[in-house]
C-alpha cells in the first residue's frame, strides 16, 4: 500500500491502479449529487423517460422558482439558518465554559458531574424525547423555533471536546494572567478561549452539521409548513397528489446548497475539525 | 502593597468558590431539564398508560412491554434494524481501502479525492434520499433500466417490496456514511510511522503484504471506533428509513425500524406508554451492543 519506495522507483504517473479504484469510488460516492443537480433543471417527463435522459433539452430553471410557490421556502429557510446559528452560539459558549471549568478548576464532585454528564453520550435520543416533546408543549413552544433550538443547546459531546482542548493547553500563560489580576472569566475569555479554536472549530462544525440537518425532532415540534425547518419541509413535498420530481429535486439542491458552500470554503479546517472530534469522541 | 497582596490572597480562594457554578451551572442546568428528568420520566411513561388526548396516566406495570412483545412488531423492527447495520457495517472495510489509497505517498490529487469521497457525509438526508427514490424507482428509474438492458425481464419494485426496500435504504445508509469513516480512518492513518514501511519493503513485503500487516493491524482503534459509532447509528435508523419510504409506502409496515416503530407508536398513533417502552428496549439494545464490542475488542484491537 503505503510504499515509499515507489516515489524512488518510478517516474510517470504513479500507482495508476490506485487511481482506477479512486474515481470509480468518487464517481459512486458523487453520482447522486450530480443527477440531483441535472434532474433539478430537467422535466418531469425527461426525468421519467425509458431510454434514460440525463441531458436535458433547455434548462428549466422554472424548478427552483417553482419551489417557492411549493413551499414557504423561506420561512423554511429561515427556521433552518436561525436554529442552527442558534444551536452553534449556545453550544459554544455554554460547552467552552463547562468544558474549561472541568479541565482547569478545582471543585467539589467535579469528577462526578463530569462522568454524570457524559452518561448522556450513552442514550439513544428516543430515552428522553417523549418527555421532552411533553415539556415543550406545556411551555406553548410547539411550531416556535425556540422547540428545536432549546434542547439542542445543552451536549455533552461538546463540553467534552472542549475540555479535552482546555486540557491540552498551557498552564503557564493562565497564571501569568491571574498574577497580573485577571479574575477567572477574564483568564478564560481573553486568554484561553482564543487558544482552543481547534476546538471550538470542532464543536461548531458537528453543530452546524447536526443542526441543518436534524429531521427526527423538528419532525415532531412542527406541523405547520411555515414552522417546519428545511429537512422536514422538503418531505411535505413528496406524493400529494402527483410527484413533481424536478421541483424536489431544485428544492433539495437548495437545501444543501449552504452547507456545501460553508464547505468549501473551509475544507481543510472542517476535515480537521471532523477529524478530531471523531477521534476523541 | 504588601497590605494589597495579603488581601489578594485572601479575596482569591473566596471568589474562585463560586466560579464554577458560574461556568458550568447553566450548562447543569439545562441537561438536568432536557436530559436527566425526561430520562426518568420515560421510564415512568413506559409503565403507564394514557387516554387517547395523551392525557390522565395511569400506573399499568409491564403491560406496555408485554403489548409491544406481544404484538410482533418490535421483533420485526429488530430483524430490520440488525440487517441494516449490518449492511452498513461493510462501509468500513470499504473506507479502509478507500481511505489507504488516498494515503499512498505522493499521490495526486489526494485533497480532491478525500473532499469527493466526504460529501456524502454532509448532505441532508431528506434531499439526498430525493435522488436515491428517482434512481430507485420501480418504472423508469435509472437502476432498473440498467437491469433490463443487461437482460433482466421481471425488475424489482425496490421501494415497494419490502426486501428490497430495506436494502435500498441500507444502501443509502452505506453510501452516506463512507465519508465519515474516510475521515476518520485518514487521521488514523497519520499516525502510522512512515519507518514501518520502509522497513518491511526493504524486508520485501509487497504492498498488499504491507496493507494487511502493517496498516489494517495499526488502524485498528479507528475501525473499532468506527464500528461502535455505525452500530450506535445503525441501531438509530430513522432518517434513511422515513427520507425513502415516506409515510404511505406500502412495504412500509414490514420495513419499520426500532426507532421508526417508536416514533409510529409514540407521534402516530399517539401512544406514549408503548412508545416509551420501545425506546427503553433501544436503550438496554443500544447500551448491551456497546457493551459485548467493548468486551470483544481486547481480542482485535492493537494499541501501539
Amino acid at each position: 500500500m503505503a510504499d515509499p519506495s515507489a516515489r524512488r522507483r518510478s517516474r510517470g504517473p504513479r500507482y495508476p491502479w490506485a487511481h482506477v479504484l479512486l474515481i470509480l469510488g468518487a464517481l459512486l460516492m458523487t453520482f447522486p449529487f450530480l443527477w440531483q443537480l441535472l434532474m433539478s433543471v430537467s422535466t418531469n417527463a425527461e426525468i421519467q423517460s425509458v431510454p434514460p435522459q440525463p441531458i436535458p433539452d433547455r434548462l428549466h430553471f422554472s424548478n427552483y422558482a417553482e419551489v417557492f410557490e411549493r413551499l414557504p421556502f423561506l420561512n423554511q429557510f429561515g427556521v433552518s439558518v436561525l436554529i442552527t446559528v442558534a444551536r452553534t452560539a449556545g453550544q459554544v459558549v455554554l460547552c467552552s465554559m463547562a468544558g474549561y471549568a472541568f479541565a482547569r478548576m478545582r471543585f467539589p464532585l467535579r469528577n462526578v458531574l463530569f462522568i454524570a454528564l457524559l452518561l448522556i453520550l450513552m442514550i439513544p435520543s428516543q430515552a428522553y424525547i417523549i418527555p421532552q416533546y411533553g415539556l415543550v408543549q406545556a411551555w406553548g413552544l410547539l411550531e416556535t423555533p425556540w422547540a428545536i433550538i432549546l434542547p439542542g443547546l445543552f451536549s455533552a459531546f461538546g463540553t467534552f471536546l472542549m475540555r479535552q482542548q482546555f486540557m491540552s493547553l498551557p498552564i503557564e500563560l493562565e497564571e501569568a494572567a491571574r498574577l497580573d489580576g485577571a479574575n477567572p472569566f477574564q483568564v478564560f475569555s481573553r486568554v484561553m478561549l482564543p487558544l482552543a479554536t481547534p476546538g471550538i472549530f470542532a464543536v461548531a462544525i458537528t453543530t452546524v452539521l447536526y443542526s441543518w440537518n436534524d429531521l427526527l425532532w423538528p419532525l415532531i415540534v412542527t406541523t405547520r409548513e411555515e414552522s417546519m425547518p428545511l429537512s422536514v419541509g422538503i418531505a411535505t413535498l413528496q406524493g400529494q397528489h402527483t410527484t413533481d420530481y424536478a421541483v424536489i429535486m431544485a428544492a433539495s439542491v437548495m437545501a444543501m446548497a449552504p452547507i456545501f458552500v460553508l464547505f468549501m470554503l473551509m475544507q481543510r479546517r472542517v476535515i480537521e475539525g471532523l477529524a478530531t472530534s471523531g477521534l476523541k469522541g | 502593597m504588601p497590605v494589597a497582596a495579603a488581601a489578594a490572597r485572601r479575596k482569591h480562594p473566596t471568589s474562585v468558590g463560586w466560579w464554577p457554578v458560574l461556568f458550568i451551572g447553566p450548562l447543569l442546568a439545562g441537561v438536568a431539564v432536557f436530559y436527566y428528568y425526561p430520562i426518568v420520566a420515560n421510564a415512568w411513561t413506559s409503565l403507564t398508560s394514557s387516554n387517547a388526548f395523551g392525557q390522565n396516566p395511569e400506573f399499568v406495570g409491564v403491560d406496555n412491554y408485554a403489548e409491544v412483545f406481544a404484538s410482533g412488531e418490535l421483533g420485526s423492527a429488530l430483524g430490520n434494524t440488525i440487517g441494516y447495520t449490518l449492511i452498513v457495517l461493510l462501509g468500513i472495510p470499504l473506507a479502509v481501502l478507500a481511505s489507504a489509497l488516498i494515503a499512498l505517498p505522493g499521490l495526486r490529487f489526494a485533497g480532491l479525492y478525500r473532499a469527493l469521497f466526504f460529501m456524502p457525509y454532509l448532505a441532508m438526508p431528506m434531499a439526498i434520499a430525493q435522488v436515491f427514490r428517482l434512481v430507485f424507482n420501480g418504472d423508469f428509474g435509472l437502476v432498473n433500466q440498467g437491469l433490463r438492458a443487461l437482460g433482466v425481464s421481471t425488475t424489482p419494485y425496490w421501494l415497494t417490496t419490502p426486501g428490497f426496500a430495506l436494502l435500498t435504504v441500507a444502501l443509502f445508509g452505506l453510501w452516506a456514511s463512507i465519508g465519515f469513516n474516510v475521515i476518520i480512518l485518514s487521521a488514523g492513518l497519520k499516525g502510522i510511522p512512515v519507518d514501518l514501511y520502509e522497513a518491511a519493503s526493504l524486508d520485501g513485503a509487497g504492498p498488499i503484504r504491507q496493507f494487511f500487516s502493517i496498516t489494517v493491524p495499526l488502524l485498528t482503534p479507528s475501525i473499532f471506533f468506527l464500528t461502535i459509532i455505525q452500530t450506535i447509528n445503525g441501531f438509530q435508523l430513522f432518517d434513511a428509513l422515513f427520507a425513502l419510504m415516506g409515510w404511505t409506502n406500502p412495504a412500509l409496515p414490514q420495513t419499520r425500524s426500532l426507532v421508526y416503530l417508536f416514533y409510529h407508536q409514540g407521534f402516530i398513533v399517539n401512544d406514549k406508554g408503548t412508545a416509551a417502552a420501545v425506546a427503553m428496549v433501544i436503550l438496554v439494545l443500544v447500551a448491551g451492543v456497546t457493551l459485548v464490542q467493548f468486551v470483544g475488542q481486547r481480542r482485535w484491537v492493537h494499541y501501539g
